[in-house]
């Protein structure tokens, strides 16, 4: 029965885009267009990479507030290391981002699990930490456009099959995370200790490893992000994507990712990032001013965590017999 | 007699200055169910504990095929071939019923999991034990009674050699549990050692070989069920005859004062209604899980989605928030003292001014006076053994703590109170306080609604019991029809013939 109520809540949730989508699109036609709808695609597609690691770290109640830090990070270490190394290939850069990203998630899982403390200080606490260290490896100083290097710059605009290389990228992650989550031992213990970290201890799972796991998954999509960031808008510098781990956050529990911890789909959480893609899109086109932008953009992330909230409150202890049948149907509807 | 499947020798564990075990020995054989007994707080919870690898052994060895084991973990444990039904259900309620009963231990097909499989095989466990339902529902859609039964397919799915039983029948209803005995006699038949823990007398007669009394966190008797007596058992439990422990209540119910009716919520009970007089020990009696703590969250205004019609003296009330309840002249007690019902930092005075600190208001300040005279009588009138008023709560023992969560309660002067299992986790000598306590209540002219589990309790001290099972209220007894034959039939929803061939099986 439960089940069936978050597979409509996703289905609503993509009919809600669809009819944004028509909407806007019957008052402005270009944003139909396949360039436009590009743009929003290669928008999203480095949220996407993102929010799939953040789920994986709120579905053990945890959070990651240090992505967009770690991204700004990893970015700026990839430009500094392109602009002194120019053999450098992208493989080679894509390896050390990914390398870098995963070092720095994994100091935030060690910090929690070695010294027992809540994610959202220890995060909080690197947030600032990684943003300082930008500061310091770039000395305050730009990394601009000409200093870039081409293949940074190139992997963003590269297109195979048609579609961006971006969005391939994104579909390679959520494909793999969606793989991890459900198919795998690991995937299936990460739920099952966010749903009752007491009982995933009596039946074995080890707690911390599996805390590891998610904090420096998070921090490598991180850095696989900062280096397309980087490419994308061909610049380095300190305050790069500040804030941006609430977008992050926010497409996560539009998309139906429990902040409680237990509760997420990978198609729930893609769809958030489309939402969030769709809406930011939308709003210029039909020239809300930006301010507006972001007290809209607000709302709806209000809105979605009250919706979310009602609809995971606890119904009470079932223990009136339920009428007959009931079981069958929803043994029928999983 | 079979080969000694698992042996511990002089095990001690001490949780800070709490000596929780003091040199158990145990010997459990292959194919013999063996009965764990002993009052709460005698340290069978962490044997259990210690045997399943959630914490580590202080001193004295495991033994088990003849290896000395040391469990590391949970998961150590496990795999060496020990598995436990616990007492509270640990399930994951997000989860499938296949995916709980296979968690730790997915099966795999390659590097992937293998769903498919593991839903036929939950399923075929769930079936050979009696369970309706399907493997692919999720957990949070079971009752209670459902979740023990997924417990119990979980130690099944997993080749164990020894299976701990922690009370696993608590909210069984009487058809489930005449099912559960095949169940345990089936592993006994296939060589399995079973550690069986309850605190019901006539189970441990029905199904196990031997017993082992625990008191105190040492073990204090073992020998074969055939030879043993309910007295026996009892007697070496509480390390003295206890015949005397209910107080004799002599009030006379007299005018009403409370007056529910159609008190009813979507998925947890359903049209209770009942009366309470003045001076009345009204006891709500069954099994674990059948809506009774739920009736009365509802009663204090703490249970939002409940309807109902509530009248106290006379007076219609609209208990929408607990302060409401609470003007009325109603408290409640709650079961869980850790975490519903007293701060374990704060000191005993502290937590006995909680509920109500405007008493001691002057001007806009708190008066230390008043709030000290206040928990002066207190503890003198509950005679609460606490070193001083400023000993910290955690430092007192469970049944003292439980006498400062009444004492809360009844510095408000409330007219009616209601206590939900207050003997829960508590030895005798505490036990009888609480008892002399409510005696004392009804005495002073309070009514008590009493929720227990423990029909000895309800049935010594009540002047009428309500029954409840499943959600709904199904009988009633005043003392003189009070039979606990009939009381425990009412609540399993079983005839008493069923009954005695379900013990006699």
């Amino acid at each position: 029965m439960n089940k069936l109520s978050t597979i409509r809540r996703e289905w609503l949730l993509l009919a809600i885009i669809a009819v944004i989508v028509l909407a806007v699109g019957a008052r402005a036609p270009v944003f139909l267009s396949w360039r436009n709808s590009m743009d929003i695609a290669n928008d999203s597609a480095i949220l996407a990479i993102l929010v799939m690691g953040q789920m994986g770290v709120l579905i053990t109640r945890g959070i990651d507030l240090s992505v967009a830090s770690n991204l700004a990070l990893t970015g700026m270490v990839c430009a500094l290391v392109g602009r002194a190394w120019p053999g450098a290939n992208i493989i080679v850069l894509l390896m050390l981002a990914m390398a870098v990203g995963a070092l720095l998630g994994s100091l935030n899982g060690w910090l929690i699990t070695r010294f027992d403390l809540p994610p959202i200080v220890v995060t909080l606490g690197t947030l600032s930490a990684y943003r300082g260290a930008i500061f310091v490896a770039s000395k305050g100083a730009w990394i601009s456009d000409q200093d870039i290097h081409p293949v940074i710059k190139g992997l963003p605009r590269e297109v195979w099959l048609g579609l961006p290389a971006l969005v391939w990228f994104a579909i390679i992650v959520v494909a793999l995370t969606g793989v991890f989550l459900n198919l795998r031992r690991a995937g299936r213990e990460i739920y099952a200790l966010g749903g009752n970290p007491h009982a995933a201890t009596y039946v074995g799972i080890s707690v911390p490893s599996r805390l590891m796991l998610v904090y420096t998954l998070s921090g490598m999509l991180a850095g696989l992000a900062g280096l397309l960031w980087v490419g994308r808008y061909s610049i380095a510098y300190t305050e790069l994507a500040a804030g941006y781990e609430l977008t992050v956050v926010a497409a996560c529990v539009i998309g139906g990712v429990s902040i409680g911890g237990g509760v997420g789909s990978v198609w729930g959480a893609a769809l958030g990032v489309l939402f969030i893609g769709v809406v930011n899109g939308a709003l210029p086109v039909i020239q809300v001013s930006p301010f507006w932008q972001q007290a809209i953009a607000g709302a709806v992330i209000l809105i979605s965590v009250t919706v979310n909230a009602r609809s995971g409150r606890r119904a009470g202890r079932q223990i009136l017999e339920r009428a007959s049948g009931t079981v069958e149907r929803q043994g029928a509807a999983t | 007699m079979s080969e000694i499947l698992l042996s511990l020798r002089g095990i001690h564990k001490r949780y800070g200055v709490t000596h929780a075990l003091r040199g158990v020995d145990l010997d459990l054989r292959a194919g013999e169910v063996l009965a764990l007994v002993g009052e709460n707080g005698a340290g069978k919870s962490t044997l259990v504990k210690l045997l399943t690898g959630v914490v580590p052994v202080d001193e004295g060895t495991i033994t088990l095929h003849g290896t000395v084991q040391r469990f590391a973990n949970a998961q150590a444990s496990q795999s060496a071939g020990i598995l436990a039904v616990h007492q509270e259900t640990v399930m994951f309620e997000e989860l499938s019923v296949a995916e709980n009963i296979f968690m730790g231990h997915h099966l795999q097909r390659g590097p992937f999991i293998d769903w498919a499989s593991m839903n036929v095989q939950a399923q075929a466990v769930l079936d050979k034990i009696g369970a309706r339902f399907k493997a692919t529902t999720l957990v949070k859609d079971l009752s209670l009674a459902e979740r023990h039964l997924v417990e119990i397919a979980r130690a099944l799915s997993q080749k164990a050699s020894v299976v701990i039983l922690d009370e696993p029948t608590a909210a069984l209803s009487q058809a489930e549990i005449r099912d559960f005995y095949g169940i345990v006699r089936q592993l006994r038949a296939e060589g399995v050692g079973v550690i069986f823990i309850t605190h019901k007398f006539d189970e441990i007669f029905a199904v196990a070989d031997r017993y082992v009394v625990l008191r105190d966190g040492s073990a204090v008797g073992t020998g074969v069920i055939a030879d043993a007596t309910e007295q026996g058992l009892v007697k070496l439990m509480a390390g003295r005859a206890i015949d005397q422990i209910y107080p004799t209540i002599a009030t006379t119910p007299g005018e009403v004062v409370l007056t529910v009716k159609g008190l009813s919520h979507p998925t947890e009970f359903q049209d209770l209604g009942f009366s309470l007089r003045r001076g009345e020990i009204l006891g709500f009696y069954g099994l674990v899980g059948s809506g009774r703590s739920e009736a009365m969250l509802a009663l204090m205004g703490l249970n939002p989605q409940a309807q109902g019609e509530f009248t106290v003296h006379g007076q219609r009330l609209e208990a929408r928030r607990p302060a409401d309840a609470i003007a009325a002249g109603i408290a409640y007690v709650p079961e869980e003292r850790q975490r519903q019902g007293g701060i374990l930092d704060f000191s005993v005075q502290h937590n006995i001014s909680l509920a109500g600190l405007s008493r001691f208001a002057r001007g806009p300040w708190l008066s230390h006076l008043l709030e000290s005279d206040l928990c002066q009588r207190m503890v003198a009138r509950l005679q609460i053994k606490t070193q001083s008023a400023d000993t910290k709560m955690s430092g007192l023992s469970g049944g003292n703590q439980q006498k400062v969560v009444i004492a809360k309660w009844l510095g408000l002067d409330p007219r009616i109170v209601i206590l939900d299992e207050p003997t829960k986790g508590i030895d005798v000598g505490a036990k009888q306080a609480v008892y002399q306590l409510i005696a004392d209540m009804v005495a002073q002219g309070l009514a008590v609604i009493l929720v227990s589990s423990e029909l000895p309790e309800v049935m010594n001290l009540a002047h009428r019991v309500i029954v409840m099972r499943r959600g709904r209220q199904v009988a009633e007894f005043d003392r003189q029809s009070a039979q606990a034959e009939r009381i425990v039939a009412a609540a399993s929803g079983l005839d008493i013939q069923q009954k005695q061939e379900a013990v006699a099986a």
